[in-house]
């Protein structure tokens, strides 16, 4: 039965992706058409109509490099600061027991929640919303890093331990080879969180950006240029996600088991 | 053997190790006395919780005794040392690297250049017949080649005195009777002082040029027995008469222990 059903759709990957993709599209279509969701959902022409513009206006382009630059900035720091807290948190009990509760804690917060809280304390502009970036990418990193270091397997360090390995070498040879996955899969997590953080964060009275954009563009009923935001937001989202992803395989591909 | 003049290599000192568990103190060796001399293949055999993993950890300098000592031509062993060679029953390859530089990672760390390390690798690759597999990573390979090239990468740094804790342990009974025969022959190739851990009594008589019973709690030695079988020791072995008779013998003594453990 399985076997039959397998048998009748048989297609390339590329092939589910234009069927997914005419799919979306039918479905957009009919919401664009829809009487109680055609205000949402302008559809494709009033989409590129509005990217025309907005490109023209110079303003996407002044939006994206503002974003990209509070993400790459919060990311950036909370990944220089997540590594040297992770292997601290792994190697000293002291830090990991006053550390790890708070961690946890903060973790589950979502950040706009706390939004408010950084902007009463640094004010508006960009700082405001890299420390958000930046605590949210660091908490997140920090957890999946530390797991990591803690599960180096004992018996390679006692074999390179045998084999002549000193201090030193046991964290260059052994223990930063095998936390390699867990950073990467960190820095993917990362990225991501910097992502869906960056809306909340830009929410804090920015001059520009992709989230702040939304907002303006929401307060005066533009709906087009704001669907044609979300949806680039999206897009940024999964081409980072594919670039970390080939680099994950060119990196870790010598491990027994993969992680998705 | 007799009148064969021979130095001791590894001297066992009256070793004691007691852990503080949370049960209280668990003696695990209690005062091991053992000479092991130049080139003997010595196989240890008893029931878990034995000490036996405990005793090769601490000739290998990764645990430290209670008390007593252990010397390495006369030296006292403080931490781990590359006269000593470890191979571990879980193979602990380093994942992320392939054969060829498994194998050249000790001699890297001892500062040999590149090409010279490859070359020295490469010679232990080939005695474990892995050439056709010096570029794959360890997750390519069966149970029985990654502890080949364990084997490979231990031989490599020339260590002299080669441990073993149950390497075959993890293999199906054909990987590990071939890999038997193959260290059997590579010994005799390149003479080392093994101290094999197995708990397989055929296994011990195959290698092993003397046999050591342990008994438990507390671990200690309870039978040395020397095997007089001569080399090249084939498979064949199994069935002859003094065979059988060293195996009823040995069997015996741990099969005794094995039961006072129980109760």
């Amino acid at each position: 039965m399985d076997d039959n059903k397998k048998s009748k759709i048989q297609l390339p990957a590329w092939g589910w992706l234009i069927i997914s993709f005419l799919a979306a599209l039918a479905l957009w279509f009919f919401l664009s058409v829809n009487e109680k969701t055609a205000r949402s959902f302008p559809f494709l022409p009033a989409i590129l109509q509005a990217l025309g513009t907005v490109i023209e206006r110079g303003i996407l382009a002044e939006d994206f490099i503002s974003s990209m630059i509070s993400v790459i900035s919060g990311f950036a720091l909370g990944f220089v600061t997540a590594v040297p807290v992770a292997f601290l948190m792994a190697w000293y009990l002291p830090v990991r027991n006053i550390l790890e509760p708070w961690i946890q804690f903060i973790r589950n917060i979502p950040p706009l929640a706390y939004v408010p809280l950084v902007v009463i304390a640094v004010g508006v502009g960009r700082k405001p919303q890299i420390i958000v970036i930046w605590l949210a990418t660091f908490l997140i990193m920090t957890v999946t890093i530390y797991q990591g270091v803690r599960n180096v397997d004992e018996t390679l360090l006692k074999a390179a331990r045998v084999l002549g390995a000193k201090d030193k070498d046991l964290f260059v040879k052994v223990v930063f080879p095998a936390t390699t996955p867990f950073i990467l899969t960190a820095v993917r997590l990362g990225v991501s969180v910097a992502l869906t953080t960056l809306i909340a964060a830009e929410s804090t009275g920015a001059s520009a950006g992709m989230g702040m954009r939304i907002r303006s563009f929401s307060n005066s009923f533009e709906v087009a240029p704001m669907l044609l935001y979300i949806i680039l937001i999206g897009i940024i989202g999964i081409t980072s996600e594919k670039i970390i992803k080939t680099l994950e395989r060119k990196l870790t591909g010598w491990q027994e088991k993969r992680e998705v | 053997m007799a009148g064969e003049e021979r130095s001791v290599k590894v001297r066992i000192d009256h070793v004691e190790k007691i852990y503080d568990g949370r049960k209280g103190k668990m003696v695990a060796l209690n005062g091991v006395d053992l000479d092991i001399y130049e080139n003997e293949f010595i196989c240890v055999v008893g029931p878990s919780g034995c000490g036996k993993s405990t005793l090769l950890n601490i000739i290998a300098g990764l645990l430290e005794p209670t008390s007593g000592a252990v010397y390495v031509n006369g030296k006292k062993v403080e931490g781990t040392g590359p006269e000593r060679g470890v191979v571990f029953q879980q193979y602990a390859l380093f994942p992320w690297l392939t054969v060829m530089k498994n194998v050249m990672f000790g001699l890297k760390l001892k500062g040999i250049p590149d090409d010279q390390a490859r070359e020295i690798a490469m010679k232990y690759i080939r005695m474990v017949q892995l050439e056709d597999f010096v570029d794959a990573y360890p997750k390519e390979l069966s149970g029985g080649m990654k502890q080949r090239v364990a084997i490979a990468r231990a031989y490599a740094v020339q260590p002299e005195v080669l441990l073993m804790d149950e390497p075959f342990g993890a293999l199906d009974a054909q990987t590990r009777t071939q890999l038997q025969s193959e260290l059997t022959r590579t010994w005799q190739e390149e003479k080392k002082t093994c101290f094999f851990i197995t708990h397989d009594v055929e296994e011990a008589i195959i290698l092993g040029t003397k046999v050591i019973v342990m008994s438990a709690r507390p671990g200690r030695i309870k039978t040395v027995i020397d095997i007089d079988l001569p080399y090249p020791r084939t498979q064949d072995l199994k069935m002859q008469k003094e065979f059988l008779d060293l195996k009823a013998r040995i069997w015996g003594e741990v099969y005794q222990e094995f039961l006072e453990v129980r109760q």
